[in-house]
């Protein structure tokens, strides 16, 4: 017997709680009594394996273990008059596996299924994108409430009632639970992929607060979309999207200086990349581009894997990635994009034209529209307008390191450095 | 199999389509009505004259008051709908593209209350 770090536990709990809620939603058809078993199989973890030491599959233990969690409430249900056909239905897969410990393991293989069906319903298009990231984030990533209404800057009474209606509508509207058909996966897949990115940047630049990284939320992101990737492996969009958050997750220990202070691209220390993080991702941009099926996430991908492979920021290959930016443009031309291509164009062509094409952009509410702006306005050595875009940048950001940095830049354009 | 309610919302003082337009929506609705009952998803549809042709009737204090015009007060209102069958939200939603598409308009989906089990 090993000795049990309570930590562990903790570990397995955010590994599992996706799969075992997965399992049980499977089983329950709804979404409250799956969420409640898993906590009490949990809180029985807790309290029995510090003494009996870890079981061989603890994720086959704890879905065996809400399962019964279930079936007893499945029984209690019953005795008050419905949910026969459930807890029947339950029952009768059940004390076998439970007796075997042999096939614990065998309840474990079909589970990835669940948690795929889970994320789609979580993803579902009939649920507004604010919602569809919470729900990932609690049902798939077992987060609590409270921290998610933290990572979202809301009120935890305000995203409790959120994730209740949400449940509610899921049940009552009959949103179903199951992969989607060949045919509907592209538009399906999209949501999911988005939410995933979306819960990445909110952790890699919180919108608000003192700290630039919110590390819990782009860990969550990272593990979901690799969750996504063993799931979906033929699916380009998704090793895209993996990709894509690995090689941004490996630039993160240059990111910030000794003080949290925001350190650009640029300007990073290129020994403090995580140098396993980039070689899983540029092995994954290969393997993308080997299937030569490009999407957004790919091509994002192929760009982080550009300034990856560059030793210095002097050695990057802007052509290549204004190329990519190109090609990025005529799959995803958003404003937002265009920026960016802006910038590596800069770095081309110069910040004249650069600057020529940011200034065409509908970005006015965008703060990084106006950080590049004052940036390519200072290269030309017109400081006034630079320090008045400065100004703009600072009014539309709420994340301290990027003010401070945004404010050091503005300080020393003033001064005329 | 649950039941959804497909409704279409007019709004006041929005211009009317063509003519041409509008028999076309009728055509394709008739068209898809047809499939509906052919299927097996239909319950019932039907489009509604204009709300200035409501009343509305209140119980009240032992009385039955009898007022002109609509419910509600806003400038949307119902003007027609269908009630369908469907496995799913999935399924729901893929009629309800179709009768988008055949009305012209957008379509909400909203589930009905399950029926008591007897």
């Amino acid at each position: 017997m090993t000795a049990l770090d309570p930590a562990e536990i903790a570990r397995i709990f955010r590994a599992e709680y996706g799969r075992a809620v997965a399992s049980l939603v499977r089983l329950l058809g709804d979404n409250d009594q799956p969420e409640e078993a898993v906590q009490e199989a949990f809180t029985a973890a807790v309290q029995r394996w510090p003494s009996t030491g870890l079981p061989p599959s603890p994720a086959g233990w704890i879905i065996t273990t809400g399962r019964n969690w279930a079936i007893n409430w499945l029984r209690r249900e019953s005795s008050r008059g419905y949910r026969h056909a459930q807890a029947a239905l339950v029952h009768a897969g059940t004390d076998a596996s439970f007796r075997n410990p042999a096939e614990m393991d065998d309840e474990v293989s079909p589970v990835y299924d669940d948690r795929l069906r889970l994320i789609f319903t979580c993803c579902h298009p009939a649920l507004a994108p604010t919602v569809q990231t919470a729900l990932t984030l609690r049902l798939l990533g077992g987060l609590e409430t409270a921290e998610i209404a933290r990572a979202f800057m809301v009120p935890e009474a305000t995203m409790a009632q959120r994730l209740v209606r949400a449940k509610a509508k899921i049940k009552a509207a009959k949103i179903p639970y199951r992969v989607p058909g060949e045919a509907e996966l592209p538009d399906r897949l999209r949501p999911v992929l988005a939410v995933l990115y979306l819960i990445f940047n909110e952790g890699y630049e919180a919108s608000s607060g003192a700290a630039l990284v919110r590390e819990d939320l782009c860990a969550e992101a990272i593990r979901l979309a690799r969750l996504l990737a063993d799931l979906m492996p033929d699916e380009p969009e998704v090793l895209g999207l993996l990709a894509l958050l690995l090689l941004i997750q490996a630039r993160r220990p240059a990111r910030t200086g000794p003080n949290g202070e925001l350190v650009l691209l640029a300007d990073q220390d290129r020994t403090r990349w995580d140098r396993a993080l980039i070689a899983e991702g540029q092995d994954l941009v290969r393997a993308c581009l080997r299937r030569n099926q490009p999407g957004p996430y790919q091509i994002q991908a192929a760009i982080n894997a550009v300034h990856a492979d560059a030793p210095t920021a002097a050695d990057t290959d802007w052509r290549q990635i204004l190329a990519l930016y190109d090609q990025l443009m005529a799959v995803a031309p958003t404003p937002v994009v265009a920026l960016n291509r802006a910038v590596a164009l800069a770095e081309v062509a110069g910040p004249g034209p650069a600057l020529a094409a940011v200034d065409a952009l509908d970005l006015k509410r965008y703060h990084l529209y106006h950080a590049t702006r004052a940036d390519l306005l200072r290269r030309l050595g017109r400081r006034e307008e630079a320090s008045i875009a400065y100004d703009e940048a600072l009014r539309l950001t709420g994340n301290a390191a990027e003010r401070a940095f945004l404010q050091r830049r503005r300080d020393d354009t003033a001064r005329g450095r | 199999m649950a039941q959804y309610l497909l409704s279409v919302h007019m709004i006041e003082g929005e211009p009317a389509p063509a003519p041409e337009v509008m028999e076309q929506a009728y055509r394709d609705v008739g068209a898809f009505n047809k499939e509906l009952q052919a299927s097996g998803a239909w319950v019932f549809a039907g489009g509604l004259h204009p709300p200035t042709t409501a009343t509305v009737v209140r119980y009240q204090d032992g009385d039955v008051v009898t007022t002109d015009g609509p419910f509600a007060e806003t400038k949307e209102h119902l003007g027609g709908f269908w009630v369908v069958k469907a496995p799913d939200l999935d399924a729901a939603l893929a009629l309800a593209g179709r009768a988008s598409r055949a009305c012209k308009r957008p379509v909400e989906v909203r589930p009905f209350q399950d029926e008591p089990e007897a």
